[in-house]
């Protein structure tokens, strides 16, 4: 029988950091994409926000967004949307517990179809303190473009620390 | 290597259709992944349905969280005769629901799946559902209540073995 979820790419950032995560040359063997992740940004806040651009498009009307986010406190929903890509979630900066990473997993089906891309998002950033959040996101890439490349950088240009890990699986439905 | 998450079946639709069904699923599985990219031809934003076994009694339950992009809300459906995602998209935009099925061979216990519905135009859902019903799931049915899901739609069933 043949393995139909197979690591394509991973990443895992090194010493100083790195102003982004990039999967390029993606090959078109498989159906869908899962993308995890295991990041934590470089910045004097307690949250920053994980943008994921599709072949470089860093256009602002281009990625849709519906999301469900808790807070510890409270339980809201948003449309973020205006950004230079796609907005995946908010996620740990210095300001959270030591040592924490957030978690963040994107599944993106028929990444090579001539659609519009929806795709998937499940995000959590814990942090031992008063701002923590899970959030749920539902994306749409507005493209007809088979997707070739992801690339991953935070909103504000913040670095992603060191030890922030990335992993991109094929699912292959053939 | 072994395999652990394998294709069962798949279909891409054709032309517009109202219900496609897996059926003859092998028990052979721990868990069953469903995913589905799909947008419908009228009727923007209404529910595609799901039924185990041909099962059109009154015997699914489920609780749901939702957010339109306003606020966040909950809900449920009791006595159901389907487990629903709301909403399907029309023309260009394409959704994707993803159902994680969870011991779904053995015979002893009612089943519980959990449901997630992704349209970037109206909503992220989260549900969890109940079938009250001991039997291993062999045939899963998805289906509009009106009007069609649109060609271009696919449908992907795996199977996740604990081995």
């Amino acid at each position: 029988m043949a393995n139909t979820y197979t690591l394509i790419s991973s990443v895992t950032v090194g010493s100083g950091g790195a102003a982004n995560i990039s999967f390029t040359s993606i090959p078109a063997t498989y159906t869908d994409l899962l993308v995890k992740l295991s990041p934590r940004f470089s910045a004097a806040s307690v949250n920053k926000a994980l943008l994921m651009k599709f072949n470089s498009d860093a256009s602002t009307s281009n990625y849709k967004n519906k999301n469900l986010r808790g807070s510890g406190s409270s339980a809201t929903s948003g449309s973020d949307e205006g950004y230079a890509g796609g907005y995946i979630a908010e996620l740990n900066a210095d300001s959270t517990t030591s040592n924490t990473f957030s978690n963040v997993e994107i599944y993106i089906p028929n990444y090579l179809s001539s659609n519009y891309k929806s795709f998937s998002v499940d995000s959590v950033m814990e942090n031992n303190a008063t701002t923590a959040y899970a959030t749920l996101a539902a994306n749409l890439w507005n493209s007809t473009s088979a997707i070739t490349s992801i690339i991953f950088s935070e909103h504000t240009s913040s670095n992603f620390v060191q030890y922030s890990t990335a992993y991109l699986y094929g699912i292959s439905s053939s | 290597m072994t395999s652990t998450y394998e294709k069962i079946a798949t279909n891409t639709l054709g032309s517009a259709t109202n219900t496609l069904s897996f059926t003859s699923i092998t028990g052979s599985y721990t868990d069953l992944v469903l995913i589905c990219n799909t947008q419908r031809t009228a009727n923007a934003g209404n529910p595609i349905r799901f039924r185990y076994n041909s099962d059109s009694g009154s015997n699914y339950s489920q609780t749901n969280m939702y957010g339109g992009g306003t606020t966040a809300n909950s809900d449920r459906l009791s006595n159901t005769s389907y487990h629903e995602i709301y909403g399907l998209p029309l023309s260009a935009a394409f959704s994707t629901q993803i159902l994680n099925i969870q011991n779904y061979s053995n015979a002893t216990t009612f089943k519980t799946t959990l449901l997630r519905g992704n349209n970037a135009a109206q909503q992220v859902i989260q549900s969890v559902g109940l079938w009250r019903n001991t039997n291993a799931i062999t045939a899963i049915e998805i289906y509009v209540a009106a009007d069609n899901m649109s060609a271009g739609s696919t449908f992907t069933l795996y199977g996740i073995k604990a081995e």
